[in-house]
């Protein structure tokens, strides 16, 4: 019992840093951006009204809060320039997903297969990429996917090619781009639930007349699930909100959601309807959080 | 149900009986088998017969290459040399999946993310076996293996004993002609270890299959198995029933590794009689009974299980009879190890060498017991000691 007592207190307190820390750098400019979306543009210092003073009391303070509305949601849904960005933004998401689910887990699987020295160089080789900054990466892909660049000339060298393809500014490049970029977010996850698994699971599937192909569906690939739930959360949710790649590799004839948001901010200067953008694509991405959650839940439980 | 089982089991080994008549061959038959791994050799040159409805038992020290041989047996590992006849086919180059052997694999290993039934029902579904037989067969296993009610559960929300059940219905449903079974017992603690080797042996019994042990557990070999071959370094030391490898072992290690042993090296002196004369540095002259096999060597070394060795009082000599007066040996207690049923002594003889005795606590109260230090005669009768060459 004293010892508990002793325990418990330096306990608690210790609980409640991330919450003091979700709060401070989540919670309060989440509220922010919140008020501001509900605020209307104006050239202004900051560039929106209404703006609350503290100092101006209880009366100031209603009367700038009667003035918030709804009126930039509104315009989301009223201009199609707005759901059609999301829609290319989810359809670009899904689709680099899957990509990457295919390339990614053979070279996972292939690695948790690897003899046990040479898995931590295989690792190394994927995190590598990280110690380049992203930025120079992505402008190193325009150099050798531009006219007269790398790729073009290895096309034209094997006779692939008559003449130079163009690549850059296309979906093709983004999404080259992208699955580069993400790649070890979804082969890490899946390699770390690939490594743990018990070789002799496989074994028993074998030894009960599975074929190898059919073990490997059967056993490896259920045992998997979490893996594959992880890298797809990973991947999934960032690419929807990516503005660099597609700014930097795709054409500029549609845009993604985060390509949006910087046009509203930066060239529009209209931070509330940036703001209304940011929250609904918030809005937008809770739903599969949601999803992936309860299929965790359900499979820890039915484990348990 | 189980009953049922056992009847469609005895049928088809009756009809392998047969079959195996004919061509008088045994159910399996390892020849000359050699498993390297690099540059070290696993098994080596190792050949056995293993009739059909034996329960067999591979016997050794870790990494004497008996779950290599096993797991060759599966289709785990390709042997580099020789062959294994399954029912006079060779299996050695098919693959696990279609070998008509299962295994029951040392940690279960079973899929954590099926249930017990869906678990059992694996290899059944792999068979292509229909929906309704597998329920039927399904439900067999699980009154076998005495599991009602569980079927529905993950196996980790099963008991370790649950889960080696679950294993070993799973291993069973297929009917394999060979059930390979890796250290099976291994997991549970000693009192279910005791209940589950019974139980096992009932299985055997009663579905007339055959069984293949592995395991480093003499105490378990002996108990459950009808023939065990000792391993040692990827060879087969000696292939014998559990009393012949413990009243007859081939070899002086096979000797120390089953059972306790007391080994005397020395020289044959003379033969007579069916009776061995050995000097021997530690306890001077022993005498033996010669085995059936004429001895070749001039050195040998006699081997004595310590409860062979008896004990008596120094006074009481002149009143035991003349058999025991050929080896005996007059030293003092000098341990004494109180095991429940037995108590094991230690004795320090007068010319320096250390005996262990093992007698039996017959009596409750401590009348006939022998203190430390005390003074006391160690005997043993010349069939009691065996002769080993090697």
């Amino acid at each position: 019992m004293s010892t508990r007592r002793i325990f418990a207190r330096p306990a608690r307190y210790a609980a409640i840093a991330p919450y003091l820390w979700m709060a401070l750098f989540f919670l309060v400019p989440f509220g922010i951006v919140v008020k501001i979306s509900l605020s209307q543009t104006a050239i202004a210092q900051p560039p929106y009204t209404p703006v609350f003073e503290l100092g101006e009391g209880w009366e100031a303070f209603k009367a700038a809060f009667e003035q918030l509305s709804l009126d930039n949601f509104r315009l989301l849904v009223s201009d199609n320039l707005y759901i059609l960005s999301y829609l290319r933004s989810l359809v670009v998401a899904v689709t680099s997903t899957l990509i990457l689910l295919v390339i990614g887990y053979p070279i996972a699987y292939g690695m948790a297969r690897l003899p046990q020295r040479w898995q931590g160089i295989a690792m190394i080789l994927v995190i590598v990429p990280f110690w380049t900054s992203f930025l120079i990466r992505i402008y190193a892909w325009i150099n050798i996917l531009q006219h007269d660049g790398l790729l073009n000339r290895i096309l034209l060298a094997l006779h692939l090619v008559s003449e130079p393809v163009a690549w850059l500014s296309t979906d093709t490049a983004m999404y080259i781009g992208i699955v580069y970029s993400y790649l070890p977010f979804m082969i890490l996850p899946l390699y770390a639930t690939l490594a743990k698994m018990d070789r002799a699971l496989l074994e028993a599937a074998e030894d009960l007349g599975a074929s190898p192909l059919k073990a490997f569906w059967l056993v490896t690939f259920p045992l998997s699930l979490p893996g594959v739930g992880a890298g797809i959360l990973l991947c999934f949710i960032p690419i929807v909100g990516e503005f660099v790649i597609p700014d930097l590799l795709a054409g500029s004839n549609s845009l993604m959601i985060g390509q949006t948001l910087w046009l509203e901010f930066f060239t529009n200067k209209d931070w509330p309807v940036a703001s209304a953008v940011a929250i609904a694509l918030l809005v937008l991405l809770v739903p599969p959080l949601v999803l992936y959650d309860r299929l965790q839940r359900r499979q820890v439980e039915g484990g348990r | 149900m189980a009953e049922e089982l056992a009847k469609t089991a005895n049928h088809s080994t009756t009809e392998d009986t047969a079959l195996r008549r004919a061509t008088d061959m045994p159910l399996l038959r390892i020849e000359g088998v050699t498993k390297r791994f690099g540059n070290f050799t696993a098994v080596n040159a190792l050949s056995l017969d293993v009739r059909a409805g034996e329960f067999f038992a591979l016997l050794g020290p870790s990494g004497c290459g008996k779950t290599t041989l096993l797991r060759m047996l599966a289709g785990f590992e390709t042997p580099d040399e020789g062959r294994v006849l399954l029912a006079g086919r060779d299996i050695a180059q098919v693959m696990p999946h279609e070998r008509p052997v299962n295994m029951m694999f040392q940690n279960y290993a079973l899929f954590p993310h099926l249930s017990v039934r869906d678990n059992i029902a694996f290899g059944l579904r792999r068979a292509g076996m229909a929906r309704g037989e597998i329920a039927t067969r399904v439900a067999e296993m699980v009154a076998l293996v005495k599991l009602e009610g569980l079927e529905k559960r993950k196996p980790d929300q099963l008991s370790g004993g649950q889960r080696q059940r679950v294993a070993l219905a799973r291993s069973l449903a297929r009917r394999p002609q060979v059930l390979l079974l890796d250290e099976p017992l291994a997991a549970l603690d000693k009192k279910l270890r005791e209940s589950t080797q019974a139980e096992l042996m009932e299985l055997q019994r009663r579905l007339g299959m055959t069984f293949i042990i592995v395991t480093h557990d003499q105490e378990e070999a002996m108990t459950m198995a009808s023939r065990i071959g000792v391993m040692d370094a990827g060879r087969l030391a000696q292939v014998a029933t559990p009393r012949d490898l413990y009243e007859a072992p081939a070899s002086r290690w096979v000797a120390e590794f089953v059972g306790d042993v007391n080994l005397f090296e020395g020289q044959v002196i003379s033969r007579e009689q069916g009776r061995l004369k050995v000097t021997t540095r530690e306890a001077g002259i022993i005498t033996v009974a010669e085995p059936h096999q004429p001895v070749t060597k001039e050195i040998v070394t006699v081997a004595i299980r310590p409860e062979k060795i008896k004990l008596s009082r120094r006074g009481l000599a002149s009143a035991v009879d003349a058999l025991q007066a050929i080896n005996r040996f007059e030293g003092e207690v000098a341990e004494i190890n109180y095991l429940g049923g037995l108590t094991a002594y230690r004795i320090r003889l007068d010319n320096g060498a250390v005996v262990r005795s093992v007698m039996a606590n017959t009596a409750r109260l401590d009348v006939d017991g022998y203190g430390s230090s005390e003074r006391v005669a160690a005997w043993f009768a010349p069939d009691d000691g065996v002769v080993l060459e090697q």
